[in-house]
């Protein structure tokens, strides 16, 4: 009697709700095992798309990159019509428009940066900084619709006075049309601005006060605090967000394609009109006629997704040192 | 000695980078807003009635519309939210609710890599995963390739508005009998889903403006394109076209299209906020 | 490490209750059946061992309160009774625990959680309709009616007196009422698929007064349904409600006995030491 009362409180349906051990089986009818399986599955397309991606790059590329090897890159000559690939005039103009879009972007962008982390009331600086964010929603289209119909007529304007000044230098000779590497890389300049903002005001806004208190209390003005203390303690933050700004910059297609001119060529002068690689492949990729054309786009696809491939994996080495060392400091 | 510290010049230093940044500041809003202002006026004043449900017009000919294009970018952000959200969904789940070690870690890091391909190149490979094998173009080709860019973004906010569910919730569910699967699909998911709305929102509205990808997959179309196996036309494809055409007519529809790719991506970007202002609101009482 | 206390030996196991509970004042009371019974009980988290050689017997419809200074294991032990350690990656368990007369291991832990209720420290509700919250446990087992849930929602309302406070508001969300309600609608969301166990894990420790003191008497009025096990900081609430205490120290159980034995007149110095307030 004593060792029926063992079987807990008595209600004898009990019995059929203790069963047994649970096997590997009887989770998978439950349910557990088919929802882990299924997003595995999800997660796992990712994988073979990505795989995917880089197969058919390298796959349809491989007549260019047999017909020239590494000359692909450093040879100038564009000539579909007689089956001559160099991409030389496209990389150069990528390199260019991006290298100039991030020194006019750096400056602008960090000042912003410092100005909203340790300047601006909060509530004021929310606000910006959601109005900045808006800048980096706007499609690439836009940006080139605009770049046409209003930075060209403007550039066109103002380039006069800055020849003035600035015209005894090889970068700034020539005539101006409108459509250049200049103009490209003030378009960029205006689209990779949000980034460096957004990113480096959070990084900055993360540095700890004891950084800031320790310079003070040496009788530091504001200025020194920020650029002395503040400012490196976040610099792999800014050099991560920077070099986002690149790789979107390289990638950056449409915008570019609608200002920089299209010509292939290799110009001294910022002010003439140049190519880049996704400008090229954009304009020519549907009129690619023979396979040998297409291949040399499609390398050219391949070598921009290479680069920025590359340096997003920086960026993000970069931000990841940079939380483990807010982590450890 | 102290109370003359800093000296002069380092005041002065002080008073002039600041001022700078102030500057900078005021650059980068006012170059936001003169965009912004230059294109809703110059697409308002373009816009009319017969934009919305008229075809392109001949060039030289004036009052066409884009009412193809319109009915393009719909059909080509269907079929892109339904191609790639649920993968981005389950790969968020997976991340969020099973995964460990180096799998999360593999799947983690593809995503940030997939997100960073250029988009041309991106059309690219939709171009020969789908457009050679069909020899022509389709809005099949440019709903997966706008697919395959949304599911990064889709899988990191659906796996952070997922981790952002507290572990109280998780373990109350199970505390009461439910399996994990039950647990995760009945609270964990319920909870979560405003802020899922939201990031897929979001999502369509970044994808939504994307021209590049779209080049060489749905292409263009002066027509309607009946199904989804045609070449067919897409606001921002008109805006290119129609920009870097020597027209001013067709400049006036490449304003307008801009005015209307841009609010309808405003409006959803605001709505996707009130989105998630409702859900903290319930979750808050 | 050599055990602190050994009540039960384990070749007795099967008498020990009868042994430590004869001892005891009051031994004509009828004797408690063990609700769990304990045995050379280890716990670690990765290389960290949380509990030592517990061995232990929770008596049947009574409350028991495990007390004793933070990090002593005594919610690790609360959270191994229904098995909820085992989503925490990196766990293991060595020894036997027994529900009744069977292994706590043997059957499924969801199947065991709904015979082993559980209340956490902070209010849990899901973000449901307060009728939702306590329909939850019910809707899983897809047997019964929507008449039935609903009665089996006022019911376990009632039971955890809450009914009168949220009966015109069954339909809101559960996040809008305070957090000493939300509290009694996390228990009543657990009595609502009939337990044998209540795990409680310091349910009070959120709470004003006036809401620990509305739980507490709804422990006793629940007390003779089923088994209540609750951790707690608070020693005069162990005093309140509890019919047993364990009281733990750095993963061991030192002293097992009767609330009103412990608190009077405890075997040991340590409890001593802890019930007067002089460390932890």
């Amino acid at each position: 009697m004593a060792h029926a009362a063992l079987t807990t409180s008595g209600a004898p349906n009990r019995a059929g709700r203790l069963g047994k051990k649970q096997t590997w089986l009887e989770r998978l009818r439950k349910g557990d095992e088919v929802v882990h399986l299924i997003t595995l599955a999800g997660a796992w397309s990712i994988l073979v798309i990505t795989a995917l991606l880089v197969q058919h790059l390298w796959v349809y590329s491989r007549l260019a990159r047999h017909a020239f090897g590494w000359h692909f890159l450093f040879t100038s000559t564009w000539d579909p019509v007689n089956g001559q690939f160099g991409a030389w005039p496209f990389v150069y103009g990528t390199v260019v428009t991006s290298v100039l879009a991030l020194i006019i972007a750096i400056p602008i962008g960090l000042g912003s940066a410092i100005f909203l982390a340790e300047l601006a009331p909060r509530k004021i600086s929310n606000a910006l900084t959601f109005l900045i964010e808006l800048l980096a929603a706007v499609p690439s289209v836009i940006y080139g619709l605009v770049g046409i119909f209003l930075m060209i007529p403007f550039l066109t304007a103002a380039m006069p006075y800055i020849q003035k000044v600035l015209g005894w230098l090889p970068i700034f000779s020539g005539t101006f049309y409108g459509v250049s590497y200049f103009t490209a890389s003030v378009v960029l300049a205006i689209m990779v601005i949000p980034f460096i903002v957004s990113i480096s005001r959070e990084v900055l806004l993360a540095v700890p006060v004891s950084q800031r208190e320790a310079m003070m209390a040496l009788g530091a003005t504001k200025w020194d605090v920020t650029w002395r203390a503040v400012v490196p303690y976040a610099r792999q933050g800014i050099m991560g967000s920077i070099f986002l700004a690149l790789a979107r910059a390289l990638g950056e297609t449409m915008a570019v394609t609608m200002v920089i001119g299209n010509v292939p060529q290799v110009s001294t002068s910022l002010l003439a009109p140049g190519y880049t690689i996704a400008a090229v492949i954009a304009n020519e990729f549907t009129e690619a006629t023979g396979d040998l054309y297409l291949h040399a786009l499609i390398e050219l696809g391949l070598v921009l997704f290479a680069v920025t491939m590359i340096i997003n994996a920086l960026a993000r080495l970069l931000m990841l040192t940079m939380k483990a060392h807010e982590v450890t400091g | 000695m102290s109370a003359t510290y800093p000296p002069l010049s380092r005041k002065l230093v002080n008073i002039v980078m600041l001022s700078l940044t102030g500057l900078c500041t005021l650059l980068v809003v006012s170059a936001l807003l003169t965009i912004l202002v230059y294109l809703l006026w110059n697409g308002a004043h373009a816009l009319n009635l017969n934009f919305f449900i008229k075809l392109p017009a001949p060039v030289g000919q004036s009052g066409g519309g884009v009412s193809n294009a319109i009915v393009g970018t719909l059909k080509l952000l269907a079929l892109a939210t339904v191609s790639g959200v649920p993968i981005g969904l389950l790969g968020g789940i997976y991340l969020s609710e099973f995964a460990g070690g180096w799998s999360a870690f593999t799947v983690r890091y593809t995503t940030d890599l997939l997100n960073g391909v250029p988009s041309v190149v991106m059309g690219i490979f939709v171009y020969t995963l789908v457009v050679l094998p069909m020899h022509h173009f389709s809005t099949l080709a440019g709903g997966i390739a706008l697919g395959i860019m949304m599911i990064p973004i889709a899988l990191r906010s659906t796996e952070d508005f997922l981790r952002a569910v507290p572990r109280s919730l998780r373990e109350g569910g199970l505390a009461l009998g439910a399996s994990k699967s039950e647990t995760i699909f009945t609270i964990v998911i319920p909870a979560a889903i405003y802020g899922i709305l939201t990031g897929i929102m979001l999502d369509v509205a970044r994808v939504a403006g994307e021209t590049a990808p779209l080049l060489f997959t749905a292409f263009g179309n002066q027509f309607n394109s009946p199904g989804w196996l045609q070449p067919t036309a897409s606001l921002p494809v008109v805006i290119y076209n129609y920009a870097i055409s020597p027209y001013d007519e067709w400049h006036q529809q490449a304003w307008a299209a801009g005015f209307v790719l841009l609010s309808g991506l405003l409006v959803v970007s605001i709505l996707a906020r009130l989105v998630l202002a409702r859900g903290k609101k319930m979750s808050h009482g | 490490m050599k055990t602190l206390m050994k009540p039960f030996d384990l070749s007795q196991l099967s008498k020990a209750h009868e042994v430590r509970f004869a001892e005891v004042e009051g031994a004509e009371e009828q004797l408690p059946w063990p609700q769990f019974t304990v045995a050379d009980l280890n716990f670690f988290y990765g290389h960290h061992q949380a509990l030592k050689d517990i061995n232990l017997i929770v008596p049947n419809k009574r409350v028991t309160a495990f007390i004793g200074p933070s990090g002593c294991g005594k919610t690790t032990l609360l959270r191994t009774f229904n098995r909820m350690n085992e989503i925490i990656p990196g766990t293991r368990v060595e020894g036997s625990i027994r529900l009744g007369d069977k292994d706590l291991f043997s059957f499924p832990a969801t199947t065991l959680r709904r015979v082993v209720g559980m209340v956490f420290q902070k209010p849990s509700p899901f973000p449901k309709s307060i009728f939702d919250n306590v329909a939850y446990g019910l809707r899983l087992d897809n047997t019964l009616r929507r008449n039935e849930i609903a009665d089996k929602v006022e019911q376990s309302l009632r039971r955890a007196a809450l009914w009168e406070e949220v009966k015109d508001i069954l339909h809101q969300s559960a996040n809008g009422i305070s957090g000493g309600q939300q509290q009694r609608l996390c228990i009543a969301r657990a009595l609502a698929v009939d337990p044998e166990v209540l795990l409680l894990d310091e349910p009070c420790s959120a709470l004003d007064p006036i809401s620990t003191a509305k739980i507490e008497d709804l422990l006793f009025e629940i007390k003779n349904q089923c088994t209540i096990v609750i951790v707690t900081h608070n020693m005069l609430q162990a005093a309140r409600v509890a019919d047993y205490v364990g009281f733990f120290l750095t993963g061991q159980l030192v002293e097992f006995n009767r609330a009103k034995q412990i608190f009077q007149n405890p075997e040991r110095q340590e409890t001593q030491d802890y019930i007067t307030g002089r460390f932890g």
